[in-house]
């Protein structure tokens, strides 16, 4: 097996918010073009707060378990907290992962600064539009 | 928990007699077969007979037979120690684009040195065609190295007509038969190679044991310089045990290579046509029918294979996979891609190598247990919903 330890493990295997949220407030999505991993994110936003996190992920059981780990963190967490959360704090919470995996959390933290950042510019569309 | 070993081109098992050969050689029978005593001449004679049971695998004569540490040390003997004996004669190298690493990287290591490398492509079954082998020759090509067999996607290559051309031009042809000999029918006469490389890791022999077989009058430069070991060509005291266990394993291999080929290539048709029977967007990845009797492979789109391989172990079943992400350098195979997958679809590549103890049983048991390990994958893929919604993403 890779060299995962049991909090890996636990959210590969029992991945915690898996899904979409239908009319979502923001959709990100993000890739790696070389190993063709990718993750998507949907939020919705509630009082400036994460209200509901949700995500599908295409790879390994590192980029599984991190996106996994990314949702829990960041659900309840204010827009601003959660565009600081980093892939060390992501990697650091799930207790380490493999050296040649830490990308993997790279592309979970990043997804989801998207879907913010797709939220503020839909908000901004809006506030434009009026 | 039910338990199914389906990683034998990672490794065979040790067969309980190979295994039985061997332990003298890890006891009382110690003494170094160079020594002039009895002590000597108890291990010569055991390794001498071992070299003819190796020989005896694929037609060859005994003294042809150099033993190595495995296949990755017969494949860097074979490439650089064949091209270093032709350098006056020229610097030119022809492999193909899936050869393992071992061959490959010691091309690469031969390019530092001044050589040109050419790598001939194959075909969307891993196939490699002799004609563009005759292509790639040039006037100062001084060896040719292609696979008898790929074990990463089962494929066996036409080596015999790729032989008949380098014959014709006179240039040293090895192949890296580490996934065929054991396992199919390998006779380097009938072949009309010039090397050969084998491991006893492929065939329930042990690890660390392997040969490199060079036909008599074709020279190569060492590798390992040292005593007159393996007829100067190989130095260093000999790995007695690993080499009784490889003479053993061979001696069994000859005896049984139809029986097994009878028994593994229904259990093996039973995975390539129950999979995608089973799974909707499978691919079958190599030849689908001439290749390695117990080598299924499979690319499972819109999912990866580590996960895949983590969910079957958790199932107690073990493969392996050709994806990005199992492999330490996080790059996809490369022969995935050059039989011209792209990188999306070889990430769900997954591997079942079947081996002695494979039962029709453990074959039902993967059709039953990969449909709902695919399908849990698929529900969190964004790719699959993509597919699902637009029909689009699919191979």
């Amino acid at each position: 097996m890779p060299a995962y330890n049991e909090k890996v493990m636990d959210h590969f295997m029992n991945p915690r918010n898996v899904g979409e949220i239908k009319n979502a407030d923001g959709v990100g999505e993000e890739g790696n073009p070389v190993c063709g991993d990718m993750m998507t994110f949907y939020i919705k936003v509630k009082d400036n707060k994460l209200d509901d996190v949700k995500f599908k992920t295409f790879g390994c059981g590192a980029a599984i378990a991190v996106s996994s780990m990314v949702s829990e963190m960041a659900k309840g967490m204010t827009l601003d907290e959660a565009m600081k959360l980093t892939p060390a704090d992501v990697a650091g919470k799930l207790e380490g992962l493999p050296k040649n995996k830490l990308h993997c959390s790279n592309l979970g933290a990043q997804a989801l600064h998207e879907a913010i950042k797709d939220y503020r510019n839909k908000q901004k569309a809006k506030a434009g539009g009026k | 928990m039910t338990k199914v070993y389906l990683d034998n081109a990672a490794s065979t098992p040790i067969l309980p007699e190979v295994k039985e050969a061997m332990l003298p050689f890890l006891g009382e029978i110690y003494g170094n077969p160079q020594s002039l005593h009895d002590w000597g001449d108890t291990a010569r004679m055991a390794v001498d007979e071992a070299r003819e049971k190796v020989a005896g695998l694929i037609g060859a004569q005994a003294e042809e037979i150099i033993f190595t540490s495995g296949g990755t040390e017969s494949n860097n003997l074979a490439v650089k120690g064949l091209a270093l004996a032709q350098q006056t004669k020229g610097k030119h190298v022809v492999v193909s684009a899936i050869e393992h690493f071992s061959v490959l990287h010691s091309a690469r290591t031969l390019e530092k040195w001044g050589f040109k490398v050419t790598e001939v492509p194959v075909d969307k079954y891993g196939v490699v065609n002799p004609a563009d082998v005759k292509k790639a020759i040039k006037k100062d090509t001084v060896l040719v190295s292609i696979m008898h067999a790929n074990g990463e996607i089962g494929t066996i290559e036409p080596i015999k007509e790729i032989a008949k051309i380098t014959k014709e031009l006179k240039i040293p042809f090895h192949t890296d038969a580490v996934a065929a000999a054991g396992t199919i029918p390998v006779n380097v006469g009938d072949l009309g190679v010039d090397a050969l490389s084998l491991a006893g890791s492929q065939f329930y022999g042990p690890k660390g044991a392997g040969a490199l077989w060079v036909r008599k009058g074709v020279r190569i430069i060492p590798l390992l310089d040292g005593g007159i070991q393996e007829g100067g060509r190989r130095g260093g005291t000999e790995n007695v045990p690993g080499i009784i266990g490889l003479g053993k394993a061979a001696e069994i291999a000859t005896a049984q290579m139809q029986s097994r080929i009878k028994k593994l290539t229904p259990l093996r048709d039973g995975l390539i046509k129950g999979m995608p029977a089973k799974i909707d967007h499978v691919v079958v990845t190599g030849h689908l029918t001439n290749r390695l009797p117990g080598h299924a492979s499979f690319c499972v789109e819109f999912i990866e294979g580590e996960a895949m391989l983590m969910l079957l172990n958790s199932k107690g079943i073990a493969v392996s996979s050709g994806s990005a992400c199992t492999s330490r350098a996080l790059k996809a195979s490369h022969v995935l891609i050059a039989i011209g997958l792209s990188h999306e679809i070889a990430q769900g590549s997954v591997l079942f190598t079947l081996g002695l103890e494979t039962t029709k049983k453990d074959i039902d048991y993967v059709l039953e247990t990969m449909p709902p390990i695919v399908d849990r994958l698929r529900q969190m893929s964004p790719l699959y919903d993509k597919f699902i919604k637009t029909g689009k993403g699919g191979k």
